[in-house]
């Protein structure tokens, strides 16, 4: 392994993880909801359709993140080098994983750690490892 | 209230997710690729959102009702079952090919990216097509 230190970007790390701790831990304590997107996103979704207004309202916040970002700063979002046929299963796997697995990387990886929840360590040792391996393979040996 | 809470809440969560690179696929691919010219940026994003989560759970936890006087709603299950792992797995591979996880993923599509909005469309369809499937199972117990 050698470290990239050229892409290694510390403080922009730290301080964009803080603030998405934040947003976990209002929504915690002013609504009692945990800040799980997939879980948010996937309950608004049919067949069974549970949609509250905070779900809504949730997404709405997220999506207009990029247009407050803008107004001070140059857009960091970067396309992904996948071609679309892989985009399309990449995206299959995470809707029906993350559904299947009760969470993603903010469900399980951000509050599920900060609840000490031993669920969302195994779940997000899981991620991280099936994530490590689809890498190195796609990298190293295709 | 909640709503106007959720909205703002939605709004710190996608400047986190820009602000901290998560929204970047290349330096999601970066940090999965310990193999390669290793950018472990994202275990600081992971640090310091569990910095910051864990004093501010704790609490929560403590609370019977949320400051709007909501019921606390923390998932329950302790089950380490088969669909919490493979469910996992699923989404991991996923995560590694394409660098996107479901929160990045949208907020590239309002950031103009159209591989965001490509693996969206996927990805809401495989959240469908969980629905439908766990509707199946239910109908066949």
């Amino acid at each position: 392994m050698t470290i990239d230190m050229t892409a290694f970007t510390p403080v922009a790390a730290l301080l964009g993880g803080a603030l998405i701790g934040l947003a976990a831990v209002l929504l915690v304590l002013f609504n009692g909801r945990i800040a799980g997107i997939s879980g948010i996103v996937g309950s608004l979704l049919p067949p069974r359709a549970s949609g509250e207004a905070w779900r809504v309202a949730f997404i709405i916040g997220l999506l207009a993140a990029p247009w407050v970002y803008g107004l001070f700063a140059p857009m960091p979002a970067a396309a992904s080098p996948a071609s679309w046929p892989v985009l399309v299963i990449a995206g299959l796997l995470v809707g029906f994983g993350t559904r299947l697995g009760s969470g993603c990387t903010s469900g399980h990886g951000v509050c599920g750690l900060s609840r000490l929840s031993m669920r969302s360590l195994v779940a997000t040792l899981c991620f991280m490892a099936a994530g490590f391996a689809t890498v190195f393979v796609a990298r190293h040996f295709l | 209230m909640t709503t106007i809470i959720a909205a703002i809440v939605g709004l710190v969560f996608g400047l986190g997710l820009l602000v901290s690179g998560m929204a970047d696929p290349h330096k999601v691919l970066g940090f999965l690729d310990l193999a390669g010219a290793w950018d472990p940026s994202l275990a600081l994003v992971m640090g310091g959102a569990i910095a910051v989560g864990l004093p501010g759970f704790a609490l929560a936890r403590q609370r019977q009702r949320s400051l709007l006087g909501e019921a606390m709603q923390l998932p329950a299950s302790k089950a380490l079952d088969a669909p919490l792992v493979v469910g996992s797995v699923l989404f991991g591979i996923g995560w590694g090919l394409a660098g996107y996880c479901p929160g990045p993923a949208l907020v590239g599509i309002t950031a103009g990216m159209e591989s965001a909005a490509i693996f969206s469309a996927a990805m809401l369809a495989g959240m469908v097509l969980f629905g439908l499937w766990q509707a199946r199972q239910g109908t066949k117990l």
